[in-house]
């Protein structure tokens, strides 16, 4: 599904990914975790296809395809969907529309027909049920005076329903109270599948609760310092990232 | 023989290319302004005395004026007497022949607006005869009005119709000395709309320029009246999506508003003038007076304008509060590309107690455009307990353009409020990458983020109308990030 090998990545000149190399086969879910500034934010970023960042070295390929190749939309139509650490407020558009024109955007790059405000509507109301989000969301603007929680909500209900091959959640547990955690979790489990692959960077154990990764890595200045099952969360959330970083130094 | 007839037209011709020719039949004067000029427009016309009177008044106090120069735009000098000043129905010779010789980046536009082919040679100033689709939904729309006792005409057709209407109310909102470009359209105007909706009537449905017949050629110099009487409402849409081409440089139109007690008059624009091409060469200046007068207790005037195109946009549409508890409104949306530049607002004279005003401006400005938005606010010492809310929010795309904020207050009374906000930002690369992330193109997007940014002011449009502004606007800035 994804690969990703020796990428070298610098943002106004200084190196932020140092040679980072990672395999994500479908149907697998993986933790991204490290410790502030690790780099695991500009690494979800550079996989959606941020242009503020630049790659010096390296290549990322999504089943084969050259990523590095195509423009953020293109990535986003061939199936990656990075969920926002900071979801951004447009004011006046509304939520639900700039939804509808992303799925449709989707389904014309698949060669299927738009879908229409019924049965947009119909969808939608579905995935809010499920995500605990009250109609009144479908009026508002894009995260328009939101709170913390109802924005990740919303980045899990847009997931939700573009059905993205390879999702990105990029500390998506951050700000949220334990209930919203249960509710985003239950999202993100709901989409489990074999056809598709969630990547989850968090600076903390407790999202692996709830959405249990096949794999951890850790990332420790601009590389993965250390892989191992979900067990190694919870060694870290003992231990702290500094023996970590002191193993890899020492290495 | 031939020879001495052949000499005999030649100087007649000759005196006919210099001189000035009272044959009522010619179609065109030559290019220059003087009282002569005036009194054949007047005659051909037909008009009454006064109307001759008070042009040939407006004609010789524009001569002691000069052209402003406060407002933020840049242009060549005008030279006033290289323009024709009647050319009914306009000369064909300037025009393009076909649509082959029309600028492409117009006709693309027209595609992308959904303009159908008849309607494009029209648009683009083809010499071609005008198109008359509109003709018999136009005369259904004329029985109803005539049914509700609303008077909805020509301005040339008013004088002949109703002169006393005309006498009464022309010249009392905007005056004929009241500035240098609306004194130049008092002395020359050609033509434009006349609207009466007598005492309590509701106009039964929205004025809009297109269904009024041969509306077309009326452009350079175009006057308007509308009155209100008691208790009356009506709303009137000017404009049109499609980007207008014409071969007058120069427009300088005036409107006048006339809302007496309890009477509302809502007034909608969609400016879309030729802008020019993508270097600025060739677009429309629009020096525009437009200003309504509430003249009774409880009346309203509101403003909505959506302007897109012109090279130059000068225009400040105004209220004038005078009756106690009366309202303006001013919504606007305007949009500069490549060479455009606007310096656009409103003034809000509050004169009668409890008046209200609110003004809302969005500027958009994208390659090397400059907007900005110039507004008076003013309570006079009678405005007992007035209020305005100003709020002005500038979007700018890329870096070589400008958005500037000029605000005017004052307050003569001590019991009045004024509020103003103003914001600037850049349209936020953050927002951007959030829209394309989800799959959705840059085109849309951006069309998306701007459309948000001016949804305060498209709701207070007519919804067709608000509709077609929202795809106007995205093929406007069509290119303008990235």
């Amino acid at each position: 599904m994804l690969s990703i090998k020796n990428l070298h990545v610098d943002i106004d000149g200084t190196e932020i990914l140092k040679g980072l190399d990672l395999e994500i086969k479908s149907g697998e879910v993986h933790a991204i975790m490290g410790p502030n500034g690790s780099g695991k934010s500009t690494l979800a970023q550079v996989v959606a296809g941020r242009e503020d960042y630049d790659v010096t070295a390296g290549s990322i390929e999504l089943d084969g395809a050259d990523l590095l190749e195509l423009a953020p939309e293109e990535r986003a139509r061939e199936g990656v969907f990075l969920a926002f650490q900071y979801p951004v407020e447009i004011p006046g558009v509304n939520n639900v529309y700039l939804l509808k024109a992303a799925l449709n955007a989707l389904r014309k790059h698949q060669g299927l027909t738009e879908v229409d405000a019924f049965e947009f509507l119909t969808l939608v109301k579905q995935k809010m049920r499920f995500m605990g989000m009250d109609e009144s969301f479908l009026s508002r603007g894009v995260n328009e005076g939101f709170s913390g929680g109802e924005k990740k909500r919303n980045e899990i209900l847009q997931m939700l329903v573009l059905e993205p091959r390879l999702a990105i959640l990029d500390e998506t547990d951050s700000g949220l109270d334990i209930d919203a955690l249960k509710v985003v979790a239950n999202g993100v489990n709901s989409l489990r599948s074999s056809e598709r692959a969630i990547v989850m960077v968090t600076h903390y154990q407790r999202l692996l609760d709830y959405i249990e990764p096949d794999y951890v890595h850790v990332l420790s200045d601009g590389k993965i310092a250390r892989t191992g099952d979900k067990t190694l969360a919870l060694q870290l959330e003992e231990r702290g990232y500094d023996w970590v970083h002191q193993e890899s130094a020492s290495a | 023989m031939a020879s001495k007839q052949q000499e005999v037209e030649r100087l007649v011709g000759k005196k006919y290319e210099h001189g000035f020719v009272t044959d009522i039949e010619a179609d065109t004067v030559p290019p220059g302004l003087d009282e002569d000029v005036i009194r054949h427009i007047s005659a051909k016309k037909g008009e009454p005395e006064f109307l001759l009177e008070w042009r040939l008044k407006s004609y010789r106090h524009w001569l002691t004026m000069n052209e402003p120069v406060w407002a933020h735009l840049k242009h060549e000098p005008i030279d006033y007497q290289a323009i024709s000043y009647y050319s009914a129905p306009k000369s064909k010779d300037d025009a393009p022949k076909s649509l082959d010789e029309v600028d492409p980046k117009l006709l693309e536009t027209y595609d992308k607006l959904g303009i159908p082919l008849h309607e494009r040679a029209r648009l683009a100033g083809v010499a071609v005869d005008a198109v008359f689709d509109s003709v018999s939904v136009a005369t259904t729309f004329k029985e109803k009005l005539a049914e509700a006792g609303v008077i909805f005409s020509s301005f040339s057709e008013a004088v002949k119709t109703h002169p006393d209407l005309v006498e009464r109310y022309l010249g009392t909102v905007v005056p004929y000395r009241d500035n240098f470009f609306a004194t130049l359209n008092s002395a020359v105007f050609t033509d434009g709309s006349f609207v009466y909706v007598p005492k309590g009537v509701r106009c039964p449905m929205e004025l809009s320029t297109y269904f009024r017949i041969n509306a077309a050629n009326t452009g350079q110099f175009e006057r308007t009246l509308i009155i209100a009487e008691e208790g009356s409402y009506v709303s009137y849409l000017e404009g049109c999506t499609a980007p207008m081409r014409d071969e007058n440089q120069l427009h300088a139109a005036v409107v006048e508003l006339v809302a007496l007690e309890d009477a509302e008059i809502k007034y909608s624009t969609v400016q879309n003038w030729y802008p020019g091409d993508e270097d600025g060469v060739g677009g429309i200046y629009n020096f525009v007076t437009k200003r309504g007068d509430c003249r009774g207790r409880n009346s309203k005037i509101s403003w909505t304008q959506v302007e897109t195109g012109s090279a130059i946009t000068w225009k400040y549409p105004s209220c004038i509060l005078r009756g106690d508890n009366s309202v303006g409104e001013f919504y606007s949306v305007a949009v500069t590309n490549n060479h455009q530049q606007a310096d656009t607002g409103t003034k809000m004279i509050h004169i009668g107690k409890n008046t209200r005003s609110t003004i809302v401006s969005k500027g958009i400005s994208a390659g090397q455009a400059q907007n900005s938005y110039r507004g008076l606010v003013k309570m006079l010492p009678t405005a007992e307990g007035a209020r305005n809310y100003t709020q002005c929010d500038s979007l700018l795309m890329g870096d070589r353009c400008g958005a500037h904020t000029f605000p005017y207050m004052e307050v003569r009374n001590p019991t009045a409020i004024v509020e103003h906000e103003a914001t600037t930002s850049k349209i936020g690369e953050d927002q951007l990458f959030y829209c394309l992330q989800r799959g959705i193109s840059e085109e849309d997007a951006v069309n998306m983020i701007v459309n948000g940014f001016c949804k305060v002011v498209f709701k207070e449009l007519p919804m067709e109308f608000a509709v077609e502004a929202q795809n106007l606007l995205g093929v406007t800035l069509e290119g303008a990030v990235g």
